[in-house]
């Protein structure tokens, strides 16, 4: 998240052959841009979407079977915020998003100039950091559980040649939620260097090449050219991330089902482990609480991008 | 000088990602060549019987050949709800950038919102009963398009922003409706970002597990994630075959990357924007 | 002129995709679920999708369709644990299940509304064939919705007869009993003693779930007072299960690699003799047979030991129900009933026995056949000196979802047996509201 902050900074160059845009009111812009064309996509958004999720919000206040519900106001709520899990949870969930987000951003930027550059390989390169994000959650699941293994996996074979003791990754309370996070990375790592590629691609050539003829060193084109001009791909890449780091679950529930004991349990697999029960009142509730701190991060966080963007 | 780095840099590149990503790979790869039993074992090694295509065979034939009509489906729900997703998408994203007001802002908060909360499974069976889609891959499709927009959407309008306004009102000077100004100025301009949410959406969809396990049930809708399940149980599991067949499904997806990728490039070679 | 042919290019790309969806769309909706020829009937029906499950659902509808020419029957398949739990509880409350459909027994078909969404099977003919003891997982006070999907799954200790042999070790039947041989084992550095495979959480709750014959049999009470909530996990005897994971932890007699070995490691341990014994159900014998069948006849297998008593019980998963939605009706309602008929004759018992199942069976006209492996034979001294009982699952509603996350705790000595037993009788707690069980 740190370098969606600098990668945004006003201090950058604005692109002087684009006068800033006029803000033109009135007849023209409204038939120009008409609000029809939010139409198909809003009309499926509040049809599958925002009548589903209000009708399950009313859920969250019954006990709920699926098969019939009785009204119990704030009861789920209380239960919820009972649970002993829940505060060591939360705590993971923060530490889980902010390292997934700033490994994905980082990495993802840094392999997108990396691939978008010249380079031998690049084919090749590009198709083996996608890879990951095409294989299914459980074959990777299963994979990393054998690479981390403390005995006979791989990494701490390797590790074992070079004289160190490989800790238990998955096994060790204090490293679960890490290594996963790590796992995390490594699989969604593609999905954001896809993005930054797009985001560098619309940057036009023509300003690294004055800026070659101007003698800047490879760090001000990169300080001063691409990270304030691949904004818009690092806002949605931050925005996308926080968000699913925030979320996700389903490495952590096919690696250490949130143990060893609960040390790598995350809001969203609580809440799941629920609905697994039954309990599906509770795990809606669940879901609103997650909803209310997701947006409590997400918003601000997006506010500040759009007022950024605005300000350039 | 430049070019020596240049190829030193590349070399590291290559060492450093061929470790990182492909040794996971090989063992999947190794994995779906082992027998049931070796397979069972969960060894970083060389199968005693290389019976890959064995086991790949053995994939195709479970269940009638199950995995083809599962590649078919799955094809169809991924082809047509990405088409109709990535359009609409780029529409709303294009005027929520564009226009401010009440209705946009809504939008914007709108698809925040559909980007955070998951989705209830019962009450979306409802209102496709409702519908009459339910059951229906029509439904299925429509709940894809609907569950891909708000990433499109959050990145059609961050890249909206890098298009000039002064291409559109040129566009409308020259006498071209709000479509055609759409559909000839806008799109073709995103490309890489049409192109980026083609293939990341396609992945999704192709590797969605739960919206058609509930929304699309039925022996005639298998989806290639469901034929995953032929292969695991609690206490008796095919690992060989069930990496194999991870192997099977992850092929289509490669292919479609590395097509659309050429994509990029080209969108490269051609200077996206040039105002 | 670049720029021109781009964007005609992108449209007929679109064009083309729009098409393709149509295409799509109206030929998948006229798929449906299809109509039949004059006379015949098609019923859908609903199993778990794991392999042997599929092998065994498709050769029953085989056999069925040639005895019933005019009934053609179609298989659906979910996935097992939570997710085809939450697939039938979703596709029952929308009106969409199929005509036969398989579900837990006991106390979690409550969960499901028999009276409301199921039809009633008493009047059935097969019904007299079950066994007393099944009855009531598939019954409500108003009748009987279910016939056994197959045998009873076995849990207790499987153990390695040539690890035995060597040490002169006798069978246990008290947990002491167990204990002393475990350190014998320990002693005689042959083999690990106790196999245990946290990396597979589930199978942390093993030495818990299956000792459960052994409680019920000196408090018969127990499970109608624990669901009442006068009966409790911090409490003898339930918490001599969870000092027993305990114990096994701090008498240092597990693998090594306990906490990231998986089931699958477990299974070859113990077939291979490096690990003698292995809580666990008798589903290891079905994988041994299958990843290390020169090693089947070195596994046996024994209820767990008690710490209650003297003569350990056997504890028994019940099999799960075929049931028939209330959504069935007409000529696919008695294709339908037909159906489950016909897996209750002998023609379907063996068909059961042919796909791999061994019992012991709850239907009188189904044996264990004599080519069973040593293992589930041994087990059949249990059952003919009546020393079973059922799983708790199948007497009492109430699981809470964290049982294999404490078990794994407790088994790995983080925590200790009573703040496991504490913090299990809290996450009950909502269950058994959500439930509405009276006492809670």
């Amino acid at each position: 998240m740190t370098v969606g902050t600098t990668a945004v900074a006003p201090a950058a160059p604005a692109p002087s052959e684009h006068p800033p845009p006029r803000r033109q009111r009135g007849r023209s812009t409204r038939s120009r841009y008409p609000l029809w064309f939010l139409l198909p996509g809003g009309g499926l958004l509040v049809l599958l979407f925002v009548v589903p999720t209000a009708t399950s919000f009313y859920f969250s206040l019954t006990r709920w079977t699926l098969f019939d519900s009785t009204f119990i106001g704030l009861e789920n709520y209380a239960t919820f915020f009972q649970d002993p899990q829940l505060f060591g949870s939360f705590v993971h969930t923060l530490v889980y998003a902010v390292i997934t987000s700033v490994g994905k951003v980082l990495s993802g930027l840094a392999l997108a100039i990396l691939l978008n550059g010249r380079i031998i390989a690049r084919g090749y390169l590009r198709a083996v950091v996608f890879f990951p994000v095409l294989v299914s959650a459980v074959g990777i699941g299963i994979t990393f559980k054998v690479l981390f293994d403390p005995f006979d996996g791989l990494i701490n074979r390797v590790l074992g040649i070079v004289g160190i003791d490989g800790p238990g990754w998955l096994t060790n309370p204090d490293l679960a939620l890490t290594s996963v996070a790590m796992v995390d990375i490594w699989k969604g790592v593609g999905v954001s260097t896809l993005i930054f590629m797009a985001g560098l691609v619309a940057i036009p050539r023509d300003y690294y090449e004055s800026a070659h003829i101007d003698g800047a060193t490879d760090w001000q084109r990169f300080r001063f050219i691409t990270l304030p001009l691949v904004g818009p791909a690092t806002m949605t890449v931050v925005i996308l991330n926080v968000i699913s780091g925030l979320r996700s679950f389903e490495l952590i529930w096919t690696m250490t089902g949130g143990g060893p004991g609960f040390t790598s349990d995350v809001l969203a697999s609580v809440i799941y482990k629920k609905y697994q029960a039954g309990l599906y009142g509770l795990s809606t509730a669940g879901n609103v609480v997650m909803f209310v701190v997701v947006a409590a991060i997400t918003i601000p966080l997006y506010r500040w991008f759009r007022r950024r963007e605005v300000a350039q | 000088m430049r070019s020596h780095s240049h190829i030193v840099r590349g070399l590291v590149a290559l060492a450093v990602s061929t470790i990182v990503f492909l040794v996971p790979f090989a063992f999947i790869v190794l994995t779906a060549s082992k027998t049931s039993a070796d397979a069972s074992r969960f060894e970083f090694s060389w199968p005693g019987d290389f019976v890959l295509l064995q086991n790949i065979a053995e994939v195709f034939k479970v269940r009638d050949f199950v995995i083809v009509r599962a590649f078919i489906n799955s094809t169809t729900l991924t082809v047509s709800s990405v088409a109709v997703m990535v359009v609409l998408a780029a529409m709303m994203g294009y005027v929520v950038q564009r226009r401010t007001g009440l209705f946009t802002s809504a939008a914007r908060m709108l698809v925040l919102a559909a980007l955070i909360v998951p989705s209830a499974v019962v009450p979306t069976i409802w209102v496709l009963q409702a519908l009459g889609l339910y059951k229906q891959m029509l439904g299925m499709i429509l709940i894809e398009v609907t569950g891909g927009l708000p990433f499109c959407v959050l990145l059609c309008s961050a890249f909206v922003a890098t298009i000039p306004r002064e291409l559109d009102e040129a566009a409308a000077l020259d006498g071209a409706g709000p479509l055609r100004v759409f559909f000839r100025v806008i799109l073709p301009l995103l490309k890489p970002v049409v192109v980026t949410m083609v293939v990341v959406q396609s992945v999704a969809v192709f590797n969605d597990f739960t919206g058609p396990l509930y929304f699309l049930p039925g022996e005639e809708n298998a989806t290639v994630q469901a034929t995953l399940f032929n292969f695991q149980s609690q206490t008796l599991s095919q690992w060989n075959l069930l990496f194999a067949d991870i192997l099977l499904i992850t092929v289509p997806p490669l292919v479609l990357y590395l097509f659309f990728n050429r994509q990029i490039v080209e969108g490269m070679v051609n200077g996206a924007v040039k105002g | 002129m670049k720029s021109s042919n781009a964007p005609r290019r992108l449209v007929a790309l679109i064009g083309s995709m729009v098409v393709v969806l149509c295409s799509a769309a109206c030929s998948v909706g006229s798929l449906g679920t299809g109509e039949q020829a004059d006379g015949d009937t098609t019923i859908t029906y609903l199993v778990f999708n794991e392999p042997s499950t599929v092998k065994a659902a498709n050769a029953l509808i085989a056999a069925f369709e040639k005895d019933n020419p005019a009934i053609k029957v179609k298989l659906d398949t979910m996935p097992t644990g939570s997710d085809g739990d939450n697939v039938v509880k979703t596709r029952l409350s929308t009106g969409e299940m199929s005509d036969v459909f398989s579900y837990n027994s006991g106390s979690l078909l409550q969960a499901i509304r028999p009276d409301e969404y199921l039809v009633s099977l008493s009047d059935q003919s097969w019904v007299k064939d079950l066994d007393k003891s099944y009855l009531p997982a598939v019954s409500t006070a108003k009748g009987l919705y279910g016939a056994p999907t197959g045998g009873t799954t076995p849990g207790g200790v499987v153990y390695n007869k040539a690890v035995y042999a060597k040490l002169g070790l006798k069978i246990p039947k008290t947990w002491d009993q167990f204990r002393a041989n475990n350190l014998l084992i320990k002693k005689s550095g042959i083999a690990t003693p106790v196999e245990q495979t946290f990396g597979d959480a589930w199978t942390a709750q093993l030495v818990i779930l299956a000792d459960f014959a052994n409680i019920a049999a000196v408090a018969p009470q127990w499970a109608a007072d624990y669901t009442a909530n006068k009966a409790h996990n911090v409490d003898q005897p339930a918490l001599g299960s969870w000092q027993h994971l305990r114990q096994l932890h701090d008498d240092g007699l597990l693998n090594k690699d306990f906490a990231s070995a998986t089931y699958d490691k477990g299974v070859e341990a113990l077939a291979t003799g490096k690990a003698a014994n292995y809580p666990m159900l008798a589903g290891v014998i079905d994988a041994v047979r299958q990843n290390h069948p020169q090693y089947l006849k070195d596994i046996g297998m024994f209820a767990m030991p008690t710490a209650t008593g003297t003569d350990s019980h056997l504890t028994l998963f019940l099999p799960s129900g075929y049931y028939i939605p209330k959504t069935s009706t007409g000529a696919k309602l008695d294709a339908a009933k037909k159906l489950v008929a016909f897996t209750q004759t002998a023609k379907g018992c063996e068909l059961l026995i042919q796909s791999g199942s061994y019992g012991p069976f709850v239907n009188r006209l189904c044996q264990v056949p004599a080519d069973a492996p040593a293992a589930i034979k041994e087990l059949q001294t249990y059952v003919a000196a009546g020393n079973t009982g059922p799983a708790l699952e199948s007497v009492s509603p109430i699981k809470g979802p964290d049982l294999p996350q404490l078990a794994v705790e407790v088994g790995s000595g983080i925590r200790t047996a009573d703040s496991g037993a504490k913090l299990y009788d809290q996450n009950v707690l909502q269950q058994a509201q959500q439930l509405g069980l009276p006492g809670w």
